[in-house]
C-alpha cells in the first residue's frame, strides 16, 4: 500500500494534536506538583459529616484560609479532600487538623508530604538531565544501528513528537481540571520516549532488511512495504499496552491514576508517530538531500 | 529435538520453583463444593531444609514499599558545616547509625536509613515503615546525639543494680565530660595481641578533664552514654594525662567498630534539619493495592483473550508463556528483595502488556512467511529468527531508559527517588523476563506441541 502518498496527512494530523498543547503550553505552563515547588500537601478523610455542613468546599477553604495559605483544595474521594499549600510544620498540621475536626467532625489524616522548596528546584535539573541522557543515548544507538544520521534524527524527531503531545495533554489538563505534573508524569514521560523509540526500530528494522534484499528499490517504496508489513504487528501490539493501561487508568484507583493515563497517551502517539511520524522524517529528509543536491548542480557558464 | 526436550525440563523446573517461592505463605480457599461449605487455608511451607549439615532457613516474602504499606518517610539535611572535611563522612555515617539505633529500640520493623550526598551536602533517607505519630518519630530522628560520660559510684553497685533498670541507671553519676570535648574515636590494633581496641582523643579541654576524673579515680568505671544508654563501661586502669586514651578488651572487630561509630556521634554531632517529609496512612496504599491488582486481573485476561483471538493455538501458548512470565516475575521480586511500590506495580502490569510484543512480532513474522508458501515448520523458525532483530533492537532502547530511571551507580545528577527506581527496577527485570519468556519459552512449546494445522495458512 502507497502509505507514503499521505505523508502531508499524518503530518496534519500531528500537528493537530501538538498545537494546541504547545499554546497552551506556552500561555498556560504545566501545573507542577509539590514535588517540584515545594509546599505541603495534607490529605484528610471525614468519618463522620456534621449534619449541617456537607463539605462545601468554599467555605471550608474560608474557614482555614485564616490559619493556613491555601493554594488549592480538591476532593479525593467520598468525604475525603486534598489540602495543598505553602510549608507546613507539624504543629501547623495538627492545628488545621484540630480546625477541621471542630467543624466537621471526625477527621483522619491519610496522607501528609511536605517538600522542602530547595529539594523542588534540584528534581527539576534531575528530571532534565534524565532526559536529556536518555533521549542522547538512544539517538547514538538508532544512528549507529542504521548506520545513518537520518535515522537517528528522525527517531529523535518522533520523540520530540511524543513528548510534546504528552506535555501539550497534561498542560491542556492541568489549564481545565487542575491536573498536577509530579514525579511520576516524569517517570511516564521517560518510559514514553522508550515506547516511541521501540517501535520506531521495529519500523526502521524492517527498512533495512528490506534495502539489503531490493537495493534497487527507492526509499518511499522501502518505506511504503515496510509499513504494510509492521502495521499489523505495531497495532497489535499497542492494542496489549492500552488493555493494560486502560485497566489501570479506569479500575487501578486515585494514587495512580494519571500515571497510567500519562504512560496510555504515551503508548498510543508511540505507536502513531513511528509509523506516521518516524518513517515520513526520513524522506523528508531525503527529498531535502536531493533538493540540495539539485541545486548544487546548476552553475553559471 | 533432544535439545528442546532439555530446554523444556529446565523451563518446567524453573516454573516449578519459581510458583513455590511467588505462592504467599498462607492461601485462603473459600468455596462451596457440592453443597458443602470449605473454609480453610492452605499454608505453603517455608524453606527449611539441612544441606550438609547446614540448615536452610528461609521464607520469601514480598517487600512492600512505604507507599503501600503505610509509614513515614522523612529527608534530613545535615549540616556539616562545623566539621573537618576529613571528618565528614565518619560524622554521617555515625549520625545514620544513631538514627536507626533510636528507631530500632522505639519499635520500627525494618526501618532503613541510607545517606546521599548532593554535591557538598550530605542527606539521611529514612524510611519508617508503619509509623501512625509523626511527632513522636520526628523527635526520634531529627534531634542531635547526645553522649557523655559517667562515673560508676562504688557505693551503689549493688545486687539490686543487676535487675532493677532504676537501680542500674542511678548508679551512675554525670560526669561535666561530654562528646564536645570528644574529637574522634578510631578503631585501631593492638600491637601486642593484635586485639581490635578503640582510641579516643579529646580535645585540651576534654584532656584536663578527663586526666582529672582519670586521676582520682584509678580502677573505677567510667561509663559512656549515648542518648541516655551506655554503650561502654570501660575501668579506668591508670590515669591518662595526655588526652588519649584506649579502651581494650573484649572487642571483635565489628563491636568496636561499632562502638566507635557511637562514639563518634557524639563527639561529631551533626545538626540535622528535616527537609522533606512524606506520611501515608496504611489504608491508603491498601485500598490502591487492591484497585490496581483487580485492575490488571482485568487487564491480563483480557490480553490474553485477545491472543487467542487473534492467533489460536499460538496465542494460547504465548498466553502459557505469560503465565510463567508473571510466576518467574514475583519470585524474581521476591529473591532479590525488590521493594513493591504503587508505580512499580503499575510498572509490572505496564510489563506485561510489553511482554507478548515479542510473539507479537513473531508472530506475524510468521504470517508472513506462511504466505510466501513456506512449509509451516520452516515459516515458523525463520519467524523466530527474523523477529529476533528487532526484538532486540527496540529492547535495548527501554532497557538503557530503564537504567536511567534506576540510576544503578547513584549518580547524584540524576533521579535518587525510590518511587522512581521502583518503577525503573520493575521495567528493568519486565523487560528481560518477557524476552525470555518471549522467545525461548514460546518457541520452546511450539517446536515440541505445535504442528501444521489445516487452515492456518
Amino acid at each position: 500500500m502507497n502509505f507514503m502518498k499521505w505523508r502531508w496527512l499524518y503530518f496534519a494530523i500531528s500537528l493537530l494534536v501538538i498545537i494546541p498543547g504547545a499554546i497552551s503550553l506556552v500561555l498556560f505552563g504545566m501545573k507542577p506538583a509539590i514535588d517540584f515547588t515545594g509546599g505541603s500537601l495534607l490529605e484528610v478523610q471525614f468519618t463522620q459529616i456534621g449534619q449541617e455542613t456537607n463539605l462545601g468546599l468554599s467555605s471550608l477553604k474560608e474557614n482555614l484560609s485564616q490559619i493556613y495559605e491555601l493554594d488549592a483544595i480538591v476532593q479525593s474521594g467520598e468525604n475525603q479532600i486534598i489540602l495543598r499549600g505553602k510549608h507546613l510544620d507539624n504543629e501547623q498540621k495538627n492545628l488545621i487538623l484540630k480546625v477541621l475536626s471542630n467543624d466537621y467532625g471526625t477527621v483522619e489524616e491519610k496522607r501528609f508530604e511536605t517538600v522542602g522548596p530547595s529539594l523542588g528546584k534540584e528534581l527539576l535539573t534531575k528530571t532534565l538531565t534524565g532526559v536529556i541522557i536518555a533521549a542522547g543515548l538512544i539517538t547514538i544507538y538508532v544512528w549507529v544501528q542504521f548506520n545513518e544520521l537520518k535515522y537517528g534524527v528522525s527517531a529523535i524527531l518522533a520523540m520530540l513528537h511524543d513528548s510534546l503531545v504528552l506535555l501539550g495533554v497534561f498542560s491542556l489538563l492541568g489549564y481545565f481540571y487542575g491536573i498536577e505534573v509530579d514525579m511520576l508524569y516524569v517517570t511516564a514521560l521517560l518510559t514514553t520516549l522508550s515506547f516511541s523509540v521501540h517501535d520506531t526500530i521495529v519500523v526502521y528494522d524492517r527498512i533495512r532488511e528490506l534495502r539489503g534484499k531490493y537495493s534497487k528499490y527507492s526509499l518511499v517504496s522501502l518505506i511504503n512495504i515496510a509499513v504494510t508489513e509492521t502495521l499489523s504487528r505495531s497495532i497489535n501490539n499497542s492494542v496489549t499496552i492500552v488493555i493494560m493501561l486502560a485497566a489501570l487508568a479506569m479500575l487501578g484507583g486515585e494514587t495512580i491514576r494519571w500515571f497510567a493515563i500519562a504512560l496510555l497517551i504515551g503508548a498510543v502517539t508511540g505507536t502513531y508517530s513511528s509509523t506516521f511520524t518516524a518513517a515520513p522524517f526520513l524522506l523528508l529528509w531525503e527529498d531535502a538531500e536531493t533538493f540540495i543536491k539539485k541545486k548544487k548542480r546548476v552553475n553559471f557558464v | 529435538m533432544r535439545r528442546n526436550l532439555q530446554i523444556f525440563i529446565f523451563i518446567t523446573v524453573l516454573t516449578a520453583i519459581s510458583l513455590y517461592i511467588s505462592l504467599p505463605s498462607s492461601i485462603p480457599v473459600n468455596l462451596n463444593l457440592f453443597g458443602k461449605q470449605i473454609n480453610q487455608e492452605i499454608f505453603v511451607p517455608p524453606l527449611d531444609v539441612t544441606i550438609f549439615g547446614k540448615r536452610v532457613h528461609k521464607e520469601f516474602k514480598l517487600k512492600k514499599g512505604l507507599d503501600i504499606q503505610g509509614g513515614m518517610q522523612v529527608v534530613l539535611q545535615a549540616d556539616t558545616a562545623e566539621i573537618a572535611t576529613e571528618d565528614k563522612e565518619t560524622a554521617i555515617e555515625s549520625a545514620k547509625e544513631v538514627i536507626l539505633r533510636r528507631v530500632d529500640l522505639y519499635g520500627i520493623n525494618e526501618p532503613t536509613v541510607t545517606t546521599a550526598k548532593m554535591g557538598e551536602e550530605y542527606r539521611l533517607l529514612v524510611d519508617l515503615p508503619g509509623v501512625s505519630d509523626p511527632d513522636q518519630a520526628l523527635q526520634l530522628v531529627g534531634t542531635t546525639a547526645l553522649l557523655d560520660f559517667r562515673l560508676q559510684n562504688p557505693d551503689l553497685v549493688t545486687s539490686e543494680a543487676t535487675y532493677s533498670a532504676i537501680a542500674f541507671f542511678n548508679q551512675f553519676e554525670r560526669t561535666n565530660l561530654t562528646g564536645k570535648q570528644l574529637k574522634r574515636a578510631i578503631v585501631q590494633f593492638d600491637q601486642q595481641t593484635n586485639e581490635p581496641v578503640i582510641a579516643l582523643e579529646f580535645d585540651d579541654e576534654g584532656k584536663k578533664i578527663f586526666g582529672e576524673l582519670t586521676q582520682q579515680n584509678v580502677g573505677e568505671v567510667l561509663a559512656i552514654f549515648l542518648d541516655d544508654l551506655p554503650i561502654a563501661m570501660p575501668r579506668i586502669n591508670t590515669p591518662i594525662l595526655d588526652g588519649r586514651a584506649v579502651m581494650t578488651g573484649g572487642f571483635d572487630l565489628e563491636g568496636a567498630k561499632q562502638t566507635a561509630i557511637q562514639l563518634n556521634a557524639g563527639a561529631l554531632p551533626v545538626p540535622i534539619e528535616v527537609i522533606e517529609q512524606r506520611q501515608l496512612g496504611a489504608s491508603l496504599g491498601q485500598a490502591a493495592v487492591e484497585q490496581s491488582v483487580k485492575a490488571g486481573a482485568i487487564g491480563i485476561g483480557l490480553v490474553m483473550a485477545f491472543m487467542i483471538m487473534l492467533y489460536g493455538w499460538k496465542g494460547l501458548i504465548a498466553d502459557l508463556a505469560l503465565i510463567i512470565y508473571g510466576i518467574l516475575t514475583i519470585a524474581i521480586y521476591k529473591v532479590i528483595g525488590v521493594t513493591l511500590t504503587l508505580p512499580g506495580i503499575a510498572g509490572m502490569l505496564l510489563t506485561i502488556g510489553m511482554a507478548v510484543d515479542a510473539n507479537i512480532l513473531i508472530f506475524e513474522r510468521m504470517k508472513e512467511e506462511l504466505r510466501l508458501d513456506k512449509p509451516w515448520r520452516r515459516a515458523m523458525e525463520l519467524g523466530f529468527g527474523r523477529a529476533w532483530d528487532s526484538i532486540k533492537d527496540a529492547n535495548i532502547a527501554t532497557i538503557m531508559t530503564a537504567l536511567i530511571l534506576i540510576n544503578p551507580l547513584d549518580f547524584s545528577f540524576l533521579n535518587t527517588s525510590g518511587m522512581v527506581k521502583g518503577f525503573g527496577i520493575t521495567l528493568l527485570i519486565g523487560v528481560l523476563l518477557g524476552l525470555f519468556t518471549g522467545v525461548v519459552v514460546t518457541r520452546t512449546f511450539m517446536r515440541l506441541f505445535l504442528k501444521e494445522q489445516r487452515g492456518q495458512r
